[in-house]
């Protein structure tokens, strides 16, 4: 019974790869937005922030679908990837990546503005008047002090990412060993006479792998709130 | 020297002040609400004034008809807050050497030693903002904003959130910093006592205009 075959290993390797890379891609992205959401007034900000949190609301079969039709090999995107920079997406890992990276990216991004935003600019003002240029203000005071944040939003969108299936399975479908990830090898499996034991076992992965996420998480964000608060 | 002119409307609200200081330490007294941190939120560059000129040392740092404004980052003006503002996530020696590195200023160990003496705060380098008590949190402020090397330095009612005991425990430190850190200061209180004890310049703000300017003499109670 926990017995887990080489196919099943294949997709949980291949999750936590999608899953990893969706975060680690998303995150440098999700930081920047964040800021610029907290911290700045611009033209078209609500309707940015609703692009944002679009991917929430939206089933994500449409999605994976708009997905497919962007970033497909004839789509507008997807072409001009593969033509000059030899970047396909659609039915490759790197795809599953990138569906679960948008499906995520609310997630994750929220975490981190509103911990931009409870910074204290008072702070951010005062390393001014010590001569600091915005950006390094940024650098120094704000992303510092947002740490606990921006690994909270880390870790809901890791999290995010390893269970997606809809966006993912409609946009680079569920080819074994290429982007069968757990979520489709479990509907993969309750569809096959037999597989109730693999599917068993996949969902025990799952459960402990988000599990240890979520203990990480708190384990780190506790550390950091200590160091951030002076003691 | 710097020159001050300048006006700003603040909701109901205005500023139109224009003053230059000469002495080392220039007090802005007034009454709370009359402007003064407003004025030396200009003066830092946190606040854009709507109209007028602020200059120091010849060098223009506002100046509206000319659309000219320096950010604060590079005006090289110190600012010790009310609210000592030192960052939570540093130690007191990092915070203490924070302006040396975004100035990029070479490392000055006779400098540290001499501010870190004169602020008697040599003992709590390794401690977190956290554990220090306001009288010290505030000392640690001066001496990072002093550390910057700033040519003009700004105090906000640097005692105003500490009690009476507290406040006699600073004083002996902002006096000294006067006589011995050769750096033009603006000062800003509410209280005559302290200004006739430190400033050697007054301007006196009523509402957002200035309605005294002199010695200490204008001081009220004198």
């Amino acid at each position: 019974m926990f017995e887990i075959s080489p196919t099943e290993w294949t997709a949980i390797l291949l999750s936590l790869r999608v899953a990893a890379v969706a975060t680690l891609v998303a995150t440098p992205l999700g930081i920047a937005l964040a800021w610029l959401l907290a911290r700045r007034e611009f033209w078209g900000k609500s309707v940015l922030d609703a692009l944002v949190h679009l991917p929430l609301v939206l089933p994500p079969v449409v999605t994976g679908y708009l997905l497919l039709l962007t970033f497909g090999r004839r789509g507008l995107v997807g072409g001009w990837l593969a033509d000059h920079f030899g970047i396909v997406f659609a039915f490759r890992w790197t795809g599953a990546a990138l569906a679960c990276g948008i499906m995520a990216f609310p997630l994750l991004v929220r975490p981190i503005r509103l911990s931009i935003e409870a910074v204290d600019r008072r702070l951010e003002q005062a390393a001014g008047t010590l001569g600091a240029p915005p950006w390094r203000v940024f650098l120094t005071i704000t992303l510092p002090l947002a740490l606990p944040g921006v690994l909270a939003g880390m870790v809901l969108g890791f999290a995010k990412a390893i269970g997606e299936f809809g966006a993912t399975i409609t946009f680079v479908s569920n080819i074994p060993g290429e982007t069968q990830t757990i979520s489709s090898a479990i509907y993969s499996l309750i569809q096959t006479p037999d597989g109730d034991t693999a599917a068993l076992r996949l969902v025990v992965v799952s459960i402990v792998i988000a599990l240890a996420a979520l203990v990480g998480s708190e384990w780190f964000a506790r550390r950091a709130t200590k160091r951030l608060h002076g003691n | 020297m710097l020159r001050v002119e300048v006006s700003r409307q603040l909701g109901e609200f205005s500023i139109e002040a224009c003053f230059a200081n000469e002495g080392r330490v220039t007090g802005l007294f007034g009454a709370s609400g009359a402007g003064k941190t407003s004025l030396i939120n200009m003066i830092a560059g946190l606040l854009r004034p709507d109209r007028g000129i602020i200059a120091i040392d010849g060098e223009v740092l506002d100046d509206t008809a000319a659309g000219l404004h320096i950010p604060p980052h590079r005006r090289r003006i110190g600012y010790v807050f009310q609210d000592a503002r030192l960052f939570p996530h540093l130690d007191i020696r990092q915070n203490l050497d924070y302006g040396r590195r975004m100035n990029r200023l070479a490392e000055d160990p006779a400098l540290e030693a001499r501010v870190t003496d004169l602020l008697d705060i040599g003992g709590l380098l390794d401690r977190r903002p956290g554990r220090l008590s306001g009288g010290e949190r505030q000392r640690v402020a001066l001496g990072r904003a002093l550390l910057a090397q700033p040519r003009l330095l700004l105090l906000d009612e640097p005692m105003g959130s500490l009690d009476e005991e507290r406040k006699v425990e600073i004083l002996p430190y902002l006096v000294r910093l006067r006589d011995e850190a050769n750096v033009p200061m603006v000062y800003v209180s509410h209280d005559a006592g302290e200004m006739r004890q430190l400033a050697t310049q007054v301007v006196m703000l009523r509402r957002g205009r200035v309605v005294a300017f002199g010695g200490t003499e204008v001081l009220p109670g004198t």
